[in-house]
């Protein structure tokens, strides 16, 4: 690409601990995340509507049919911090052979006149349906708290993103910068919010809790833990995965060294992650800060001296 | 599972994740389907040709686990001459009478427990005989007989003759054998629409997961159980489990996934017209004059059920106390009695006719059913002649709110002003608002504590029903009028608590639990008496408050116990947590396998021991056999594990207890759409029962006119009839529109469009719904034919924050004969658009009718609603 | 809907999956999922039929979960936020042409600049407070210096430039200014003012001079510093943009301001700027390639298309209005506002374009997909030495 990356807005080099780089002291607590292994989810949605009791966000479904499977509420947002995702692929039944490509691809699920169609019983064909919870990534590198203006996004000492809803003043630009799509400007309020990790049930000094969603979700889909403890065992369970002939099973936000320093809430998923509305290759936007700084300042300096230049002759 | 019970759900993904292979059966690609190994679709109501497919697979390659069979079945035991099968009667067993409907048992016996002559015709019927021997018949399908085993078989005359080599062509296993030869994989692919490569994928996954040292589970809910043919679809499974060796063994079993969330407690203490607590059948009118008439059947019975007497007497003395003695029979004559079907539908049916067992008043208590009942219009026309009607509950709930907004009123067939029905609502506590028990589907009952004060003017139903009585008591205190003696003699005084003085729920646990003599808690059903010394609520929760602890409210972690977590909750029978446990370990006792060890005899202790309690008597050896003339469980040898039934063994062959047959053979569902492939004389069970009157009828098989299949189930988003879903927001937003599943191919062929308006005809109603298109759904290749069904989930209703069109307005009341359940599955037209509304919507349904050669029933309302 | 013509590969059902009409459809539950080529080509076209061996080209087309957008466009107002665009860059580039034509000499040139500085900087911030969601919290942007945020960055400039801007332009205006001083402070003082007021405004308006290129190019960050494909992308050319447009904006805002023979350098201005940035902008979107798209069609296109015009025009006239006597001072003016309208154009056209690949998950998804597969390709390259994959 020709956005070729010049010196990073943040340290590259792992480990890199971001609530240190916070500053906050060293026996802060250990990185606190989510492993969500998609490969566990009954699409309950019972995280969905934790998340939104516990934290008292409002309905915001538009209560009509999506259409989209399952889904009626269709992404993350302001008032939407867990959000299940559905797919629904039509697929042989048995695994075709492996042609090498980098990624088996299930056969489409919509036919010409766009209704879905799988053919009668023994037809050979059979549906595969992907769910998935989606959720705040917790960026080590987070575009939306490096881009606040205010300071109304902030790093815990769990190295987990929140937003202070007392400094927040609704400017919205935290909404375009996160490659995630995930937080949003609530009408209601004019602010931004999104997932806090459960800040209030992790932090509480007497009865630390796991956050509301995990402890909600009946299969062990979301996994809360030390974030390192956490990575070990999703490396465990893809390879097991791998092993039962899920060729396209692959972690998400897991590497340390992608474009975001890694997620902080991570998946294993069994498809691209742009089936399920993920990009694939995130980028933090203010990785290429400095680089948009210099040029801006070039072209600020170009701006001055060009006019500069129009005034150069006759004086009238 | 994954569906609607997604928290039980997380231990089938923990078996799962240890490496057990998890089949869906189901007609949809669900949620289970999902994370399961293999889905099986199949064409809803077919599941006893599927599992009968997988009976004649174990049985053809003779893959039973033998030693079990032989030991633990009445495999060997032989029939009389007398029995004849579906193979010789053309889809009927000995002993129908197709005026009637009904089956006669007598014929289904064992030779050496044959009936005694029976003393005169049959029309003159003798109670004792039928007692004595085989239920069954006109009058238990009546008061739905079956429904009572729900603790224990049916009784047994004597020890049926035996053939331990299963040679004996009248032998259990050989009569099987040939009952299910029918049922190979072709015939299975033709009823069933499964693939024949699929029946036999699981056959072989079962056979190779069953035997020593594997043991394979069922789990079930009303996918199975709403038929016509419902209790036979459980027996399928029975036989076929049986025949494996998994039940009585850990990872075995199967498993009745419950409804609601106490919905196994309310079989337990039954909310049902032909059951007291503790599955006592309730008193028959004629049957029953005394409380010895009402023993008699089973008290000379061999098996734990011979102790009945002791449980009815002391369940006597928990109601009427001092009042019951030995001299006046402890107050049986204070029960009621019935002398027919007195179940929901029977009731309902006769508020339309405004007979004389039409009902005046009616409490609905936790209940929906002008939503959630079959024929949701009948209901509502039932209901619109009543003189009175209670409905308790949180939300405004359609069943309340029917004479000013339902459906009727809009199509014009009732007015408001017509309607006499008076309406009282009273708010309700849920349950997070009082203390009380749940039991689940594995008998355990767990106990709630209150969290916060209900609201306002709701109160729990305890407080409800306390309160009603001491008015009730109050007012007839001076009465001497002698049927108002049982109210008056009453035990009625519990402990309250609270500014609105609720009864103590912790009291009425250790009521149930019963006491002694001297009023301490029991701690077990086996210190029950028959003398009138002991008092239980109900024998089978007699535990579960032994030591005068409230054993349910326990809560210790797993991690600090035993596998078996014997500390979590309380089971009944005597918080054992696998019934008939004691088939976990081989007849001598010993462990099957060291992987599947459980239960076993420990022969330096002299006693059975092991991770469960043994449900088994601790010290009867493995070696014991019972002297001749034994009663009760001293009858049952100590190789005999199935203790609540009279010969100790499984029943794969069943000859009392059912009323449509000793075996489940394959019958078309409610309605459908083609003949039946196995028995062609018989499209429909012989014994269903159908209320073939105007506003319930049932589409005719094979109808051109309603050439779909459909079914009705539950989203995980959304709970039953609505009203603890819909009414929610979080919740309602998730499902925000009814809507019905068809594949692309239906969706095709009738011109459906994806999130396009689509209505649904039977020949009750017609219902509207958004269609979603969706490869989850898949037309069934059936022989030559194709079959396609329509999903239709059935939370909606008009009332809440999502409405819309109720699926029970479709469904036919037709009932399974042993416990008069309706079946959820149907046929139907589906066309493009929305249904007419107002006075054309009957219209339209009966020009469906008229197009069908049905009755056309204009449906004119009676005065009051009814139909004329 | 197309129906497949000829055989095809009953494996290859999504081959039909053609174009947006299909997602508007919306048919089925399946997840959206449509053929597009990297290079933008394909999409929208009623049919592209490749042959089995297409399965090999797994970036030439891209998923999405039905068709939803991947990231969240801006949920600003289009007026407040593209408006600011264009008016900071007017407001910045007027100060420096105010303060090189106070310097210069040339007063009606300072003199309307500094109103156009003046002005656009109120209004500006007008516009920012007004499009958050709390308005009265607009100070919280002051509470913390991050360089990382171009907004709060952009706050420190816009703050004082107002300030000096708006300073410059009272300067400009002592009939309102003086009564008030006289009022408040005294006639003494009145009189002091009025002979500092010359040298107030030269050192404001130099002052603001000194931030205006800053507010001029700081937007392209503003808008660059987001997941918006079609804004990112573009960082490195976007600032120059702005600052051409700038220029454009602010050289034809002198060009109607000042006569025509102090117009000069706004001329010049206009047209070096409207040249500069018509050049750019060709460049830029020759480099991003696929996503570039988004510029030339709907909102984006239309508008780019009319900046287009209007700067060649503008230019056009900037260049003989001097050599048209009589006519000179209209076409100057017509061609002043021609090119300031131009660069508004363009800010408004860069804005839709930004939101429209916002809006559409191909420009997420596509370069994204080829990235990865190509570090991919070069990882498995690296590791066994093989030739990479054909893509
Ligand atoms: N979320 C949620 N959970 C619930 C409830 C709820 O309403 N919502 N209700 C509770 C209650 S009261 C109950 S009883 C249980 C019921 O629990 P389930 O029995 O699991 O519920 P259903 O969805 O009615 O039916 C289960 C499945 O049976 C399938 N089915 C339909 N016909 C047939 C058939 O003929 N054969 C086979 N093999 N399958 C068939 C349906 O497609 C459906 O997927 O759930 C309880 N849990
Ligand atoms: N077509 C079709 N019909 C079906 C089924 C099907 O699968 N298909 N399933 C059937 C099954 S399994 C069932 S269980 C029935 C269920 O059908 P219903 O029992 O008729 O419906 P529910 O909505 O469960 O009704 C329970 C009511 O109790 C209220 N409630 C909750 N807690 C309390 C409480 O503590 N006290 C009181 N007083 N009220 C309370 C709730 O608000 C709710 O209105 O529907 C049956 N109908
Ligand atoms: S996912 Fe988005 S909202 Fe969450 S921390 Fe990363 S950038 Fe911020
Ligand atoms: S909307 Fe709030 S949280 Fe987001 S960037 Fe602006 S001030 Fe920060
Ligand atoms: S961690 Fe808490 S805030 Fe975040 S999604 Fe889960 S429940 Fe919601
Ligand atoms: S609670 Fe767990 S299983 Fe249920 S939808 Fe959420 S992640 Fe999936
Ligand atoms: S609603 Fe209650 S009973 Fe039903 S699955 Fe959830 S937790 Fe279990
Ligand atoms: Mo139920």
């Amino acid at each position: 690409m020709t956005t070729a990356p010049e010196v990073g807005a943040a340290p590259r080099a792992e480990p890199y601990d971001p609530a240190s780089a916070s500053g906050y002291a060293h026996d802060h607590p250990p990185r606190m995340g989510f492993f969500t292994d998609t490969s566990l989810c009954i699409g309950c949605k019972a995280c969905e509507v934790a998340c939104k009791e516990w934290n008292d966000v409002p309905p915001d479904g538009p209560m009509t049919l999506t259409g989209e499977s399952y889904d009626n509420t269709s992404d993350l947002g302001a008032s939407t911090w867990r959000h299940v995702a559905f797919i629904e692929q039509v697929v042989p039944v048995k695994p075709p052979v492996s042609l090498g490509m980098p990624s088996l691809r299930p056969i489409e699920t919509m036919p010409p006149d766009g209704v879905s169609a799988q053919g009668p019983s023994g037809s050979g064909q059979g549906v595969r349906w992907l769910m998935s919870s989606d959720v705040c990534k917790h960026c080590t590198h987070a575009a939306c708290l490096d881009v606040c203006p205010t300071g109304a996004l902030v790093r815990t000492e769990f190295g987990t993103v929140i937003v202070q809803d007392d400094v927040c003043n609704g400017c919205g630009y935290c909404v375009p910068a996160c490659p995630y799509g995930v937080i949003g400007k609530r009408e209601s309020d004019g602010k931004a919010h999104k997932c806090t990790l459960c800040y209030d049930r992790i932090s509480d000094a007497d009865e630390p809790q796991e956050p509301a969603c995990a402890k909600a979700c009946p299969t062990d889909s979301i996994q809360f833990g030390v974030l390192d403890e956490l990575r070990e065992r999703a490396d465990a369970r893809l390879a097991e995965l791998k092993g039962r002939g899920e060729p396209n099973a692959q972690l998400y936000g897991h590497d340390p060294s992608d474009g975001v320093g890694g997620d902080q809430a991570f998946f294993l998923l069994l498809d691209d992650p742009e089936v399920y509305g993920l990009p694939p290759d995130p980028v933090v936007t203010t990785r290429d800060l400095p680089s948009m700084w210099r040029h801006a300042g070039a072209a600020a300096l170009a701006l001055a001296g060009a006019a500069a230049m129009t005034f150069i002759g006759r004086r009238p | 599972m994954a569906e609607a019970h997604p928290v039980g759900f997380q231990w089938v993904m923990e078996a799962k994740a240890r490496g057990a292979k998890i089949i869906h059966v189901d007609p949809r690609f669900t949620r289970t389907s999902a994370v399961a190994d293999v889905h099986v679709p199949l064409r809803a109501g077919t599941d006893i040709a599927f599992l009968g497919g997988l009976i004649h697979q174990v049985l053809e390659r003779e893959a039973d686990f033998r030693e079990y069979v032989v030991a633990y079945t009445n495999a060997a035991a032989i029939l009389t001459e007398d029995f004849e099968d579906t193979e010789d009667l053309a889809g009927v067993f000995s002993g129908y009478d197709a005026e009637t409907g009904t089956y006669d048992p007598v014929s289904w016996q064992f030779e050496g427990a044959e009936m005694a002559p029976a003393g005169g015709a049959r029309e003159s019927f003798d109670p004792q005989r039928r007692e004595n021997f085989a239920e069954g018949g006109a009058e238990d399908q009546e008061s739905a007989k079956g429904q009572s085993f729900g603790s224990g078989g049916a009784s047994l005359p004597g020890k049926p003759v035996r053939d331990d080599t299963l040679q004996h062509p009248r032998s259990v296993y050989q009569v099987l054998k040939r009952h299910f030869s029918r049922y190979t994989p072709e015939m299975v692919e033709e009823v069933t629409g499964t693939p024949k490569e699929q029946l036999l994928e699981v056959a072989d996954a079962l056979i190779e997961n069953s035997g020593r040292e594997r043991t394979s589970a069922f789990a079930y809910a009303v996918g199975w159980t709403h038929h016509t043919v419902g209790v036979q679809y459980i027996r399928t499974a029975a036989i076929l489990q049986t025949l494996l060796g998994n039940i009585g063994r850990p990872g075995g079993g199967i498993l009745a996934l419950r409804g609601h969330a106490s919905i196994q407690g309310s079989t337990d203490i039954p909310t049902l017209f032909n059951l007291l607590p503790g599955y006592l059948p309730m008193p028959h009118a004629h049957q029953h004059q005394s409380l010895d008439d009402y023993v008699r059947a089973d008290a000379g019975r061999t098996g734990f059920w011979g102790n009945m007497p002791t449980y009815i007497t002391s369940m006597l003395k928990s109601w009427w106390g001092d009042a019951a003695t030995a001299e006046n029979d402890y107050r049986f004559d204070h029960l009621p009695r019935i002398s027919g079907d007195h179940g929901t539908y029977r009731t309902v049916m006769d508020m339309i006719e405004q007979n004389e067992n039409g009902a005046k008043g009616y409490f609905i208590l936790g209940q929906n059913p002008a939503v959630g009942s079959a024929n949701a219009r009948l209901q509502r026309i039932g209901m619109a002649n009543l003189e009175w009607l209670v409905v308790r509950d949180m939300q405004m709930i359609e069943s309340a709110t029917f004479w000013k907004d339902g459906p009727e009123i809009e199509t014009g067939e009732m007015k408001t002003e017509d309607i006499d029905t008076e309406v009282f609502f009273l708010p309700a506590a849920n349950h997070v608002e009082k203390d009380g028990t749940f039991t689940q589907t594995q008998r355990m009952l767990q106990w709630h504590h209150k969290a916060v004060e209900p609201p306002a003017d709701a109160r729990s139903e305890l407080w409800f029903y306390y309160h009603l009585g001491n008015l009730l008591r109050e007012r007839l205190a001076g009465s001497d009028d002698p049927r108002d003696l049982p109210l008056q003699e009453l035990t009625w005084d519990y402990p309250v608590e609270g500014a609105h003085d609720d009864p103590s729920a912790d009291a009425v646990l250790r009521e149930i639990n019963g006491t002694d003599a001297n009023g301490g808690a029991l701690s077990s059903y086996t210190e029950l008496k028959g003398d009138g010394s002991t008092a239980c609520g109900c024998w089978i929760y007699c535990g579960v408050y032994a030591d005068e602890v409230n054993q349910s409210a326990r809560r210790k972690p797993g991690s600090e116990q035993t596998w078996v977590a014997p500390e979590w909750g309380w089971a009944w029978p005597a918080n054992r947590r696998i019934l008939y446990n004691r088939a976990s370990a081989d007849p001598d006792g010993k462990p099957w396998s060291e992987r599947k060890k459980y239960v076993w005899w420990d022969e330096a202790a002299k006693r059975w021991t092991g991770a469960d309690v043994p449900d088994f008597e601790a010290t009867k050896p493995p070696s014991y056999v019972p002297p001749d003339g034994a009663k009760g469980p001293d009858a049952l040898s100590g190789q005999d594990p199935f203790i609540m039934q009279a010969d100790g063994k499984a029943w794969l062959f069943s000859p009392s207890g059912l009323t449509d047959g000793p075996l489940p053979a394959h019958y078309e569902p409610a309605e459908s759409p083609v003949a039946n492939a196995l028995y062609p004389e018989h499209t429909y069970s012989p014994a269903r029962r159908p209320f073939p009157i105007a506003g319930n009828r049932g589409n005719p098989a094979q109808s051109e006119v309603y050439p779909f299949v459909f079914t009705t189930y539950r989203l995980t988003e959304h709970h039953t009839a609505g009203a603890m879903s819909r009414t929610l927001p979080y919740l309602s937003e998730l499902q925000p529109e009814m809507f019905i599943e068809v594949s692309g191919e239906l969706a095709r062929m009738r011109g459906l469009e994806h999130l396009g308006w689509a209505t649904v005809v039977s020949g009750r109603s017609a219902i509207e719904a958004k269609v979603l298109v969706t490869p989850r759904m898949r037309p069934l290749r059936m022989g030559d034919q194709v079959i396609h069904q329509i999903g239709i989930p059935w939370h909606w209703g008009p009332n809440g924050i999502t409405k819309g069109d109720a699926a029970n307005e479709l469904v036919e009341i037709v009932l399974d004969p042993n416990v008069h359940i309706q079946d959820k599955v149907g046929t139907c037209d589906v066309q493009p658009g929305r249904r007419p509304r107002g006075p054309d919507l009957p219209r339209y349904v009966a020009e469906y009718r008229r197009r069908a050669g049905l009755p056309v029933d204009d449906d004119v309302p009676a005065r009051q609603g009814g139909i004329g | 809907m197309p129906q497949g013509g000829g055989k095809r590969d009953p494996l290859d059902r999504r081959e039909d999956m053609t174009g947006s009409s299909m997602l508007e459809r919306s048919g089925g539950a399946g997840p959206g999922r449509k053929d597009v080529r990297a290079d933008g080509q394909g999409r929208g076209g009623r049919k592209r039929r490749r042959g089995s061996e297409s399965l090999m080209v797994p970036d030439a087309e891209f998923e999405s979960y039905y068709g939803r957008p991947i990231i969240k466009a801006p949920v600003w107002q289009i007026m407040d936020i593209a408006g600011y665009l264009y008016l900071g860059g007017l407001a910045g580039s007027s100060s420096v042409v105010g303060a090189l034509a106070d310097a210069t000499g040339r007063p009606t040139l300072r003199k309307g600049s500094r109103f156009v500085a003046g002005g656009a900087a109120v209004v500006s911030t007008v516009a920012l407070v007004h499009d958050l969601g709390v308005p009265t919290r607009f100070i919280n942007m002051l509470r913390v210096f991050k360089w990382t945020s171009p907004m709060n960055v952009g706050s420190w400039i816009l703050a004082p430039f107002a300030t000096l801007a708006g300073v410059a332009m009272a300067t400009e205006l002592p009939g309102v200014v003086l009564p008030v001083v006289k009022k408040v402070a005294g006639k003494k003082v009145a009189k002091v003012v009025e002979k500092v007021l010359p040298g107030v405004g030269s050192v404001a308006g130099a002052g603001s001079a000194f931030f205006g290129p800053a507010l001029t190019t700081y937007t392209a960050v503003l808008i660059a510093d987001t997941a918006v494909p079609a804004w990112h992308e573009v960082y490195p050319e976007l600032p120059f943009v702005f600052a051409a447009s700038g220029m454009a904006s602010a050289g034809g805002a002198g060009m109607v301001a000042a006569p025509v023979f102090e117009a000069g350098p706004a001329r010049r201005m206009g047209v070096l700027g409207a040249g500069a940035e018509l050049a750019l902008m060709e460049r830029m979107e020759r480099r991003v390639g696929m996503v570039a798209e988004v510029y030339h069609q709907g909102r984006s296109g239309a508008l780019l298309k009319g900046s287009r015009v209007a700067l060649v025009s503008g230019s056009i006239g900037a260049l003989l209005a001097p050599r048209l006597g009589r006519w000179g001072r209209t076409v100057q003016v017509l061609s002043g506002l021609a090119l300031t309208a131009g660069a508004a154009l363009t800010r408004f056209g860069i804005y839709e374009g930004g939101m429209a690949s916002a809006k559409d998950p191909k420009y997420t998804v596509v370069p994204q997909r080829e990235r990865l597969e190509a570090r991919k390709a070069a990882q498995a390259a690296a590791s066994n030495g093989n030739q990479p994959p054909q893509h």
